[in-house]
């Protein structure tokens, strides 16, 4: 394990090996404090970023944070390392490579060809040496664009995520909310439920719920519900009507052995999803969700602060080409992500290291009432993930999910950021919410009546549950 | 009333549907000035459920007036922040405490066919919602601790614990000499549901137990589940954990025909989706 060093003033401060640098380097949370990896004092942050910054990239490529012996992510992430496109960065140092990927010539074609070049480490790396600006204008050029029945990622677009979540998965419940979602112009990054109930009849009366409305209205959208994995590669043998396949993911063998899964078992469900070839203009068909803390929360977290894991779970979602990537950031709780400002700053690192390494990243922009956090906090991370062009959020009725207890964003607030910053839906399905009368070409809403066949689907096409 | 400048929407009649904000109206796009508020109230009681002290003496004089004896400690963590914070330290005992509930056992005999001071040890903790705590944890108890008075159960003093974590029963089980406790503690508060209260139980109480050996009954509170069926439920529970001698994942309430694995979680905080509340 090499030694870092950083001489300021009379002070020399010592660092030992790659997985203390990054850690010291990070901003302030509430989870490296309570793994015992963060730095000491204010100092000795900027001491290791200025150590940091002397590193080169290629050094990420001799040293492994993790022992590959003992973890396939660390596995993952050197195999998966492509030599041709990091030839273009392959001389630069952390601090170099910050300005590098600020300059103008760095367009997002030149991002796009180095991206897996790029480690999860050396995106976490110089993450730490940049100010929140620095993430939003970086994250904004990077474009990743995937398809399944319509376009996410594209420039100018905000898709939404609409979650009509229920404590007892009613199916008239969870209906009045994905209508009311797709009145407020959301759904158009899929229709997705976190099931209360992980089980296989369950997973499949919701997908054939979400089925039977895409269908009867030709939306251009996807569907999922939100089980394990393994639930879902049952349902998926019954020949239910599975678009998306959904897995938490983490940064560690053993965390992600922690929710249940390998690399084995995701690949095998790559592999089943693509045979279905549901999708009308891509076949893009997992959806992940990740978050930080996740490796510590589960006692795997091998020393590493929960950034740089973060973004080791990156790692594991690009290999399977993901339609929808997520980080879900203020839901774990204030023990790992204090207040609104933490909050903040972890969400658009994730954002930015998830663009970098190629993938579609979307956010949770969320919080819980035991964080110092509220609405307001929401609304300046929802206004810089908006600017820094995160490719779809969550809509969630009245921004309250009754069922997991949390608070995210609203179909209102994905009209407020549509509305500012001129983003529109994506292109299939702002051309449905069009045809509909659900939205008008400059994108206002319309009033819908009940009507209108959406609502009409409603009173007849469901039975009570 | 709603306001004339409000865009109301058509499909009101749904909210009898579900209890999600939907159908809230907008003005251009945005939450009508009402919606606001109402949203802002019940962020603000689930903040204030979250950070208000338990008032301890208040529920101590409660129990005593009930008969039950009670003693109150702390965890080591000071105040609501760090217990945020650092729910390692929301964990573990006050020294001082931690001597005192041993005395407390040590004063009465351990019956000498299994070794233990008590049966059931009781825990009641603010955890992450004083209100929940203070509200109603002493109405569950009264539906609960008869049938096992009446069974002969030997039945510890109350514990109240400020700043208190789910895992502090470990310490507090174990220093009691406790074949069984049951801690009684304020869950995350929702923002329709600042007053939750959850109920844990660990048998052979042990500082080191981890999630998997622990049996939890949740959302406990009148518009959740109410406090007569959430006794009914502890009760057979402990009965169970009693005559198997365990808890955890292995023991189930077996009443229930459906075998369903309730899942309210998200993301990355256990092995499925979305759950952060870890208490």
């Amino acid at each position: 394990m090499r030694i870092w060093r950083s001489h300021l003033g009379s002070t020399t401060w010592v660092f030992e090996g790659l997985g203390e640098l990054l850690a010291k380097a990070t901003a302030r949370r509430s989870g490296d404090e309570l793994a015992g990896v963060a730095a000491r004092s204010e100092e000795e942050r900027v001491a290791a970023r200025t150590a940091l910054a002397d590193v080169r990239l290629s050094d990420f490529l001799e040293e492994s944070i993790i022992d590959p012996e003992i973890d396939e992510v660390s596995r993952l992430i050197i195999d998966a390392h492509d030599p041709a496109a990091f030839d273009l960065i392959r001389s630069l140092t952390v601090g170099e490579f910050r300005e590098w990927l600020l300059k103008y010539e760095t367009t997002p074609q030149v991002l796009a060809s180095i991206a897996a070049g790029i480690t999860p480490e050396m995106a976490a790396a110089v993450s730490k040496l940049m100010r929140n600006q620095d993430l939003v204008l970086v994250g904004s050029k990077c474009q990743v664009v995937t398809k399944f029945r319509n376009t996410i990622g594209l420039p100018g677009r905000l898709s939404v995520r609409l979650q009509p979540n229920h404590p007892t998965d009613d199916l008239r419940g969870i209906a009045a909310s994905i209508l009311d979602g797709l009145c407020y112009a959301c759904g158009d990054a899929v229709i997705g439920i976190n099931p209360a109930t992980d089980n296989v009849p369950r997973t499949t009366e919701l997908l054939k719920l979400l089925s039977d409305l895409i269908e009867t209205h030709d939306i251009p959208t996807q569907s999922c519900v939100l089980a394990h994995v393994t639930t879902t590669m049952q349902v998926m043998e019954q020949r239910a009507p599975v678009d998306l396949v959904f897995q938490s993911i983490a940064g560690t063998e053993q965390a992600n052995r922690s929710f249940g899964i390998s690399l084995s078992i995701l690949d095998e469900a790559w592999q089943m999803a693509r045979e279905l070839r549901r999708g009308t203009i891509g076949n893009n068909v997992m959806y992940f969700e990740t978050g930080q803390g996740s490796c510590l929360s589960a006692s795997a977290h091998h020393g590493i602060d929960q950034q740089t894991l973060e973004a080791r779970a990156y790692a594991v979602a690009r290999r399977y080409q993901p339609l929808l990537v997520n980080t879900v950031v203020g839901f774990i709780g204030p023990e790992y992500l204090f207040n609104g400002k933490q909050i903040l700053r972890a969400s658009l690192e994730d954002h930015f290291c998830g663009k970098l390494l190629g993938l579609p990243m979307g956010c949770d922009i969320c919080y819980t009432n035991h964080a110092d956090a509220d609405q307001d906090d929401m609304d300046g991370l929802l206004s810089m993930l908006g600017m820094a062009g995160v490719n779809y959020i969550m809509g969630v009725p009245g921004a309250d999910d009754i069922m997991l207890n949390y608070q995210s964003t609203s179909f209102h607030d994905s009209h407020y950021l549509r509305q500012t910053l001129k983003l529109r839906p994506a292109p299939e399905f702002e051309r449905w919410l069009i045809d509909i009368g659900i939205m008008d070409e400059s994108g206002r809403l319309a009033p819908v009546t009940l009507q209108h066949r959406l609502a009409q689907h409603l009173r007849l096409g469901i039975s009570p549950a | 009333m709603v306001s004339p400048e409000t865009q109301p929407d058509a499909w009101s009649s749904w909210q009898e549907l579900t209890s999600a904000r939907i159908a809230l109206g907008r003005a251009g796009g945005s939450l009508p000035t009402r919606e606001w508020l109402t949203f802002s109230l019940a962020h603000a009681r689930a903040r204030d459920a979250v950070h208000i002290e338990l008032d301890s003496q208040r529920l101590s004089d409660e129990m005593q007036s009930l008969g039950w004896e009670t003693i109150v400690v702390a965890s080591q963590a000071h105040d609501r922040t760090e217990m945020l914070q650092r729910p390692d330290r929301g964990r573990k005992l006050r020294p001082d405490d931690a001597i005192r509930l041993q005395q407390l056992a040590s004063t009465a005999t351990p019956r000498p066919s299994d070794g233990y001071t008590f049966d059931l040890a009781i825990l009641v903790a603010d955890g992450l919602s004083a209100v929940a705590a203070q509200g109603h944890a002493v109405g569950l108890l009264k539906n609960l601790l008869p049938p096992f008075q009446d069974r002969g159960w030997r039945i510890s003093p109350i514990v109240i614990a400020h700043q208190g974590r789910v895992a502090l029963q470990d310490e507090v089980g174990s220093c009691l000499n406790a074949r069984l406790i049951l801690s009684l503690i304020g869950e995350r508060p929702g923002l329709g549901s600042p007053d939750s209260l959850g109920a844990y139980f660990v048998y052979e109480p042990r500082p080191g137990r981890n999630d998997a050996q622990r049996n939890c009954v949740s959302n406990i509170r009148p518009d959740g589940l109410p406090l007569p069926a959430a006794a009914d439920t502890l009760i057979y529970l402990l009965t169970a954990s009693q005559t198997r001698r365990l808890s955890g994942v292995e023991l189930k309430d077996d009443r229930v025909l459906l075998e369903e694995n309730t899942n309210p979680m998200k993301s990355m905080d256990s092995p499925s989706e979305k759950d952060g509340s870890h208490s």
